[in-house]
């Protein structure tokens, strides 16, 4: 929401990363965020991360799959359109297991997809800043949120933690939906203070 | 910490003998009481009871072969840290197929078991198209197929160990054995693939009902035994490391062991449904037969059991991640699932051998803990005859570093 300073360390390799990751949590500071080109295990448990939710939301979304496929054909089979197929039940357990089971794993992938944007704040239209392009290529960044009083301070810090390069970059630090404050915004509003 | 050598711990040792005593007692008083003196219902129970619990524990042991091809194949690294527990349950193989060999051939050879009802010299599957099905019904081609199959699955289970222990002596670096070991286990999934999961199953057990057929029934009973296998390499492993080895054992690769128990709980659940709910839709009276005294008839606690405890009992319990990393928990579940899974081959087999009236009783005990004290017995020998890691594998580092 609102436009930030933050400190950029981009590393070459993660096993430079990780014992950076640890140096700096070590030393109190707050990571805003880091980005890799691809899954790093063990990452997420070196940043102190704690185990997302995602799939305790996937389980209720799972369970309201298989209520709706179990209520709705119920439903349909014994109140609102009864028809006998073959001498079966009005409520033939097994042969609707299959569907039920198709709309539990519907539901809770369909859910988890739009949780997991939701909680990641990505969405199509989004747009994040991007600390680093590299970053998505081969390159390890690392970036801590800093203001004019701590940015000096952390970027030497940061450079003696093995990083490749260094940088103070200004940029969003939060989402929302459609709109995004440009750095000359910020500039002013640095003019106005 | 690399090169530990498994002592047996000495309860181990007792335990395991006093079962392995029971069941050799049971046997002898089974064969006396059961199959001498006892009726027609008692003797088709002895030639029962063996074969259930014989096939069970040889398939589930089998299992450990399959899963380190398998891993081989994939190359994966997970499973290095403790692959000496399912090598040393593959080389045991050849125990329990010596004596399946021996228990099949006798019922297939020696008149009036009753178990078979294609030994019957008037049994004739009445259609034209099953004439194929008369050569595969046969006591020779069982016979050989019996033996190739049990010789293929003993040389290989004895095989992938060999080459692990190849592997410690072996210059650091080299990889001539991982490829050999890699090549061998494509061998055995070949086997494996034309075995287990497709005819022996339906030779050993779904010929029980001649008449009836359903060819999901091979891969039903693959799941059946595979799940029940990793849930066993999962009791070992804790064993091992309660008793201190195994120290690279982590909590990480528990909880793979745990997702292979819930995974493949489901999968045996998604293969057991299919096949019902299949003949339970087409309601063709030679497939429902299979079905009459199983769902509606005297075996229907079995039915339920099946359910309960194969897939009710693992989905709910091992759902969340921590339950997947708690020692206590995912032994529990393992624990249920091999009950469970054994309470599956009594409902394939027992219905059609030994007929409505099902009984367990003091026999049934006696074999399990007779089976059960001989795969502890041989393969806590085994374990001692290797370090309980292995020294040279490639993927050593890997595994250690590994997290899930």
């Amino acid at each position: 929401m609102s436009i930030k300073k933050f400190a950029v360390a981009t590393y070459d390799d993660e096993a430079v990363l990780f014992p950076a990751v640890k140096k700096v949590r070590g030393a109190g500071y707050k990571i805003h965020d880091v980005f890799t080109p691809f899954a790093v295990h063990g990452l997420d448990e070196a940043l102190g991360e704690k185990e997302s939710d995602l799939h305790i939301a996937g389980f209720i979304y799972g369970l309201t799959g298989t209520a709706t496929a179990l209520g709705f054909m119920g439903w349909i089979f014994t109140t609102d359109w009864p028809q006998n197929f073959g001498g079966k039940p009005l409520f033939p357990l097994p042969a609707f297991i299959p569907i039920v089971f198709e709309l539990t794993v519907l539901f809770s992938a369909v859910g988890m997809v739009l949780t997991f944007c939701y909680l990641n704040q990505i969405m199509p239209g989004v747009k994040k800043h991007i600390f680093n392009p590299r970053q998505t290529d081969d390159k390890f960044v690392m970036v801590i949120e800093v203001n004019d009083d701590t940015a000096n301070d952390t970027m030497s810090f940061l450079k003696g933690t093995g990083a490749e390069s260094t940088e103070l970059q200004i940029a969003e630090s939060e989402w929302w939906y459609g709109r995004f404050d440009k750095k000359e915004d910020y500039e002013l509003q640095q003019q106005i203070a | 910490m690399l090169n530990q050598e498994f002592k047996i711990p000495a309860k181990l040792k007792t335990t395991s003998f006093a079962l392995l005593g029971i069941g050799v007692l049971t046997l002898l008083a089974g064969l006396f009481f059961l199959l001498i003196k006892g009726d027609q219902f008692a003797q088709n129970r002895f030639w029962a009871v063996l074969m259930q619990n014989s096939i069970f524990f040889l398939l589930i042991s089998l299992a450990s072969v399959f899963i380190l091809s398998a891993t081989s194949l994939a190359q994966a690294g997970w499973i290095v840290s403790f692959r000496r527990i399912p090598e040393a349950i593959a080389s045991i193989v050849w125990v329990l197929a010596l004596i399946v060999g021996v228990l099949l051939l006798t019922i297939v050879w020696t008149d009036n078991t009753h178990v078979y009802s294609w030994l019957d010299p008037t049994f004739n599957p009445k259609n034209e198209l099953n004439g194929l099905k008369n050569f595969f019904l046969s006591k020779p081609f069982f016979t050989f197929w019996t033996i190739l199959t049990l010789a293929l699955w003993s040389f290989f289970g004895m095989k992938l160990r060999q080459l692990s222990i190849k592997q410690d002596s072996e210059p650091k670096g080299s990889t001539k054995v991982y490829w050999l070991n890699f090549n061998y286990s494509a061998g055995f999934i070949f086997t494996f693939a034309l075995t287990l999961a497709s005819t022996i199953p339906w030779l050993w057990i779904m010929s029980i009902d001649s008449h009836w057929f359903s060819t999901m029934f091979s891969w039903y009973t693959f799941a059946s035994s595979f799940v029940s296998g990793m849930s066993m390499i999962m009791l070992w492993v804790l064993y091992t490391k309660r008793h201190g080895y195994l120290d690279i054992v982590s909590t990480e690769h528990v909880h793979d062991l745990g997702k292979f128990m819930f995974a493949f709980s489901i999968f045996w659940t998604y293969l057991w449904f299919s096949q019902f709910m299949l003949i339970w839709y087409a309601n063709i009276p030679e497939e429902t037969v299979y079905f009459q005294i199983r769902f509606h008839g005297p075996y229907r606690i079995f039915y339920w059991l099946n359910i309960i405890l194969n897939f009710v009992a693992p989905i709910l319990i091992l759902m969340p991640r921590p339950n997947k990393r708690n020692y206590f928990v995912v032994s529990l579940v393992a624990i249920i699932i091999i009950l469970g899974h054994w309470i599956d081959f009594y409902q394939m087999i027992m219905p059609t051998v030994v007929g409505p009236d099902w009984k367990l009783g003091w026999f049934d005990a006696g074999i399990v803990c007779g089976f059960i004290g001989l795969i502890i017995t041989l393969v806590s020998n085994k374990l001692t005859t290797a370090p309980i890691v292995p020294q040279n594998h490639p993927f050593l580092k890997e595994t250690v570093i590994h997290i899930s």
